[in-house]
C-alpha cells in the first residue's frame, strides 16, 4: 500500500471529506511526527507504536567504490517500536 | 507527543473539529495496521516504509530469570525511514 492508496481508502470510508482534505490530513500527521522527532522527542501512538530517535556515534567508514576510509559523523537515526496491538495483529 | 497532540495540530492547521481530526487519525493508523495484518508492506513516500519480516525460531533468555527459552518463529514489522526523515534529525546531541 502506498500513500495515495491509503488516502483513497480513507476517502472511501469517510464520506463528507474531500480527497484533498484527507490528503492534507495524512501529510499533516506525517509532518507532525517528523517535526517532533527533529526536536529529539518521542511520538507515542497507542496500539500502533512509538517513534523515537537513537544516537549513533561517529565511526570510521569506507567508501565502497574507492575503498577510501572516511569518517561518518555522529548522528541520530529514527526508530520505530511496534505497539502491542500492532505486534499481535501482524503475527496472528 | 501522543494522538491527542496530533489531533490538535490537525485541528489548528487544517481547521477540522478535534473530534473529526481524532477520528481520521485513528482511521489512518487502523488502515495501516490492517494492511500490515494482511501481509502487505505500507510505503509512505517522504516518511518511510513499514516492512514485514519473517523471523525464524531462535534461542533466547528471560532477562529477569536468566532462564533459556525458545523464541517462536514470528512475523514482525520494521520501519525503514525515508532519506527525507533521516535528514531532518539533529546531527549532534
Amino acid at each position: 500500500m502506498t500513500k495515495s492508496e491509503l488516502i483513497a481508502v480513507l476517502t472511501d470510508k469517510h464520506h463528507g471529506f474531500e480527497q484533498e482534505e484527507i490528503d492534507v490530513v495524512v501529510n499533516t500527521v506525517l509532518e507532525a511526527i517528523i517535526a517532533e522527532l527533529a526536536k529529539g522527542k518521542r511520538v507515542e501512538l497507542r496500539g500502533f507504536g512509538s517513534f523515537s530517535t537513537k544516537a549513533r556515534r561517529a565511526r570510521r567508514g569506507r567508501n565502497p567504490k574507492t575503498g577510501e576510509t572516511v569518517m561518518v559523523p555522529a548522528k541520530h537515526m529514527p526508530h520505530f517500536k511496534p505497539g502491542k496491538e500492532m505486534r499481535e495483529r501482524v503475527d496472528a | 507527543m501522543t494522538k491527542a497532540d496530533i489531533a490538535d495540530i490537525i485541528h489548528e492547521r487544517v481547521g477540522l473539529s478535534k473530534k473529526d481530526a481524532m477520528e481520521l487519525l485513528e482511521s489512518m493508523l487502523e488502515e495501516i495496521k490492517a494492511e500490515l495484518a494482511k501481509g502487505n508492506d505500507v510505503k509512505l513516500s517522504g516518511f518511510g516504509h513499514f516492512v514485514l519480516r519473517q523471523k525464524s525460531e531462535r534461542r533466547g533468555r528471560n532477562p529477569k530469570t536468566g532462564e533459556e527459552i525458545m523464541i517462536t518463529p514470528r512475523r514482525v514489522v520494521t520501519f525503514r525511514a525515508s532519506q527525507l526523515l533521516k535528514k531532518r534529525l539533529p546531527i549532534e546531541e
